[in-house]
């Protein structure tokens, strides 16, 4: 069996191929052949290694030195040095910027690892529908020294002192809420899990349920204990079909081995587990809504007092919590609070899991300690933005959320900080635009979905939005005036201001923040007349430059509306009060003489 | 019923006999010679095909003779490059791979799972787990 001795790993994630780590792999393989090595060294191109920002990486295997930003003119050097001599190039190391020493080996190279897994611990690691794999990872000892070591009220100061906080959107510090049900009096209280997962673009709590459902059960279970609950209700959109399957499988499993049922661990707990099914609308993530649609009524918010936590499904207290906020629980447990608050921020401890999603090379699910910069999750974990086009900005908190830009990318990623900068954490969808998109066309894109998920309570949010929607369809047809500016931006306050729940609270965040951000967008497409991202259609020009144009005819041929005139051999010419800018035209042309304006 | 798990320590001593268990997986006979195979089965990953990736996996692997256990886990979070797998060869490291379509498949069976050589389309682990923070 040919084993190589060496492997030389040649990062050919998208950002280092832009940074030709491809002909650095062939460099490294010729000369690794003119070296006569090559029965014994293997060149391997890998996926991204997330620390784009220094690359292209090569990286040695087995002694892991991590080299950084290698050109392809450090090929032979690399060969020659390392693997003939088994000297390591020292110029290539990485250099800690702090204490400027150079950093030989990616053992000790963990700090470029910028994702910390805690809530996703199990996801891709073990088997879900395997209640055996998760006890082997420590599943449900949490519970066990819960319920035979600590009374409710010290397994609540636990959570209170780990800072965990709600992971849905708010924030609330999730220890708090607990203690406040626990507070309330009553013969029956609920735990309910919010697997709603509304957001557009975000998946994280789905793959927390699909990858890892006994996490939550356990945590549901622990809660119950502290709250004094004995059911627990999981509300998830029905349109989670993989999600719902393995959370059911996951409750028998659980029924089985007696860690749902009665009499829990031999202490005489007991808890049980029901799932309920929403029909995916946006407004029933809300807690309030969420609650009335479990009960079998209208999905529609009440005002808050009275919370959940004293008066909630069937009127009894009710503790709500995301997927993904339970998911951290049996980790705070196994690990200690004082391990969990020394991760992330101060006042944002922990994690958040994102789904990095749009224009970034590397789509995909992530979790970062809080604090992290926007910078550091979309050029190094999301390898920077695709085709190498230019960054635009970032929309976090999905339609309750904003955009974020150039300006805002060194900001920690914390719950403050993104609401003192006009958007949210939300439940964690992360879009990443670039320069081709157009920042009124993404408000109104927001605004759609609003309109279209306001459940018409209250007249802010349902006139107001459908009255926003209108202005921002007017501006995006080249329609607006510039008073449209002010009118957009005193209507959002008003709405921001009146509305009964976050649905309407939060809808005209897009609004806002793209107004703040871009100004000079929204005026080019009221005051000149001109999308300066090309994409709002009723405002491109479609024309012919005459001194590229030949006069084959060609375009005025498939032009579906005849709006292409001139004679054979001479310039042609585009009437744009015809054109519908279809494109046709454009696609057409052999000789480049159409372009948009 | 005999199933259930009465305390703690009963639930320490299930685990401490699960995790000798899932190492070496009881199923083989020649447990040091046995490959382990993770295929993310999200829901991201079954729609870009990862079905087909393990139905493969286990009938080529079993018609080849290569003594091996794949099991489905969940989302890996490298969404960009679905379907991905892991695959532990006796006594390595776990290697993940990415865009394992079938053909991917029979490579990595022929290079690495037979001959322990790497294949290009490694995923490099990019994150810390709990365990080593
Ligand atoms: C319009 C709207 C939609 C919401 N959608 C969700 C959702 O899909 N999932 C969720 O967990 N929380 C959602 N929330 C937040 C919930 O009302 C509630 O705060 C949360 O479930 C509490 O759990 P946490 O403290 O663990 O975050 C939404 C809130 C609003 C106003």
């Amino acid at each position: 069996m040919a084993k190589f001795k060496y492997h030389v790993l040649v990062c050919g994630g998208t950002g280092c191929r832009a940074s030709q780590s491809e002909t650095i792999a062939a460099n490294i393989k010729r000369a690794v052949a003119e070296n006569n090595l090559a029965n014994e060294v293997q060149v391997i191109k890998t996926g991204c290694f997330g620390f784009c920002e220094k690359g292209p990486v090569v990286k040695m295997v087995p002694d892991n030195t991590f080299y950084v930003q290698v050109t392809p003119g450090d090929a032979d050097e690399l060969v020659l040095e390392h693997l003939v001599k088994g000297r390591k190039v020292k110029r290539l190391l990485y250099v800690d910027p702090e204490t400027h020493t150079a950093v030989s080996d990616s053992k000790h190279m963990d700090f470029y690892k910028k994702q910390l897994r805690i809530a996703l611990r199990n996801c891709g690691f073990i088997d879900p529908e395997n209640i055996e794999e998760y006890i082997a990872r420590d599943g449900y000892s949490a519970l066990g020294t819960v319920l035979e070591q600590y009374s409710p009220e010290k397994a609540i100061e636990v959570v209170k002192a780990s800072g965990l906080r709600g992971r849905g959107g708010g924030g609330f510090p999730t220890g708090l809420k607990w203690e406040l049900t626990r507070k309330s009096k009553a013969e029956q209280k609920f735990v309910v899990c919010n697997a709603d997962e509304g957001d557009p673009g975000a998946f994280m709590d789905r793959s927390i349920l699909e990858g890892d459902p006994h996490s939550v059960l356990e945590a549901m279970a622990i809660c119950g204990y502290c709250i004094g609950a004995d059911k627990g209700l999981i509300y998830i959109r029905a349109e989670y079909p993989l999600a719902i399957k393995r959370l059911k499988i996951a409750i028998e499993q659980a029924r089985k081995y007696g860690f749902l049922g009665n009499d829990i661990f031999g202490s005489g707990f007991n808890f049980d587990v029901t799932i309920r099914y929403g029909a995916g609308a946006f407004v029933c993530g809300e807690e309030t809504a969420l609650i009335h649609s479990m009960e079998g009524k209208r999905g529609e918010p009440t005002v808050k007092p009275p919370f959940p936590a004293q008066c909630g499904y069937q009127g009894k207290p009710t503790n709500v919590n995301n997927v993904e906020t339970f998911a951290n629980i049996p980790v705070i447990f196994l690990k200690g609070a004082d391990w969990f608050s020394n991760i992330g921020t101060p006042k944002s401890p922990g994690t958040k899991v994102f789904a990095l999603a749009g224009k970034v090379n590397n789509v995909g699910l992530i979790e970062v300690p809080m604090g992290t910069t926007l910078r550091e999750v979309i050029f190094d974990i999301g390898g920077g933005i695709k085709s190498g086009k230019k960054f635009k900005a970032v929309q976090t908190g999905g339609p309750s959320g904003g955009c974020l830009t150039e300006k805002h990318l060194d900001l920690p990623i914390d719950y403050e900080t993104l609401v003192a900068n006009g958007s949210m954490m939300g439940s964690g969808g992360m879009i990443v635009m670039d320069e081709d998109d157009c920042m009124v066309s993404v408000a109104k894109f927001y605004l759609d979905f609003t309109v279209e998920e306001s459940c018409g309570k209250c007249s802010p949010c349902r006139i107001g939005n459908k009255r926003l929607h209108e202005l921002l369809d007017k501006i995006t047809l080249g329609q607006g005036e510039e008073a449209d500016l002010s009118r957009l931006r005193n209507l959002a306050t008003v709405i921001k201001d009146t509305a009964l729940c976050g649905l309407g609270q939060t809808s005209p965040n897009p609004v806002l923040s793209t107004l703040d951000n871009f100004p000079e967008e929204y005026e080019a497409h009221v005051k000149e007349g001109k999308c300066p991202a090309g994409q709002c259609r009723a405002l491109m020009q479609y024309v012919i430059d005459p001194n590229l144009c030949v006069g084959c005819t060609l375009c005025s041929r498939v032009c579906p509306v005849d709006a292409i005139s001139g004679s054979k051999k001479t310039p042609h010419f585009i009437n744009s009060m015809v054109c519908i800018k279809c494109g046709a035209c454009m696609e057409k042309c052999k000789f480049g003489a159409i372009s948009v304006q | 019923m005999s199933d259930k798990v009465r305390n703690l320590q009963e639930l320490r001593n299930l685990r401490d006999e699960l995790k000798g268990r899932l190492l070496l997986r009881e199923k083989s006979k020649a447990p040091e010679k046995l490959v382990q195979i993770k295929v993310s089965m999200a829901t991201c990953g079954i729609a870009s095909g990862a079905r087909e990736t393990m139905s493969y996996l286990i009938e080529e692997l079993d018609q080849q003779g290569v003594d091996a256990i794949v099991t489905q886990t969940g989302c890996m979070g490298y969404c960009y490059a679905e379907p991905t797998i892991e695959v532990t060869l006796p006594g390595e490291k776990p290697v993940v791979f990415g865009h394992v379509d079938t053909v991917k498949a029979a490579e990595i069976i022929e290079k690495y799972i037979k001959k322990g050589e790497l294949v290009d389309g490694i995923i490099p682990d990019t994150y810390n787990t709990i365990d080593n923070k």
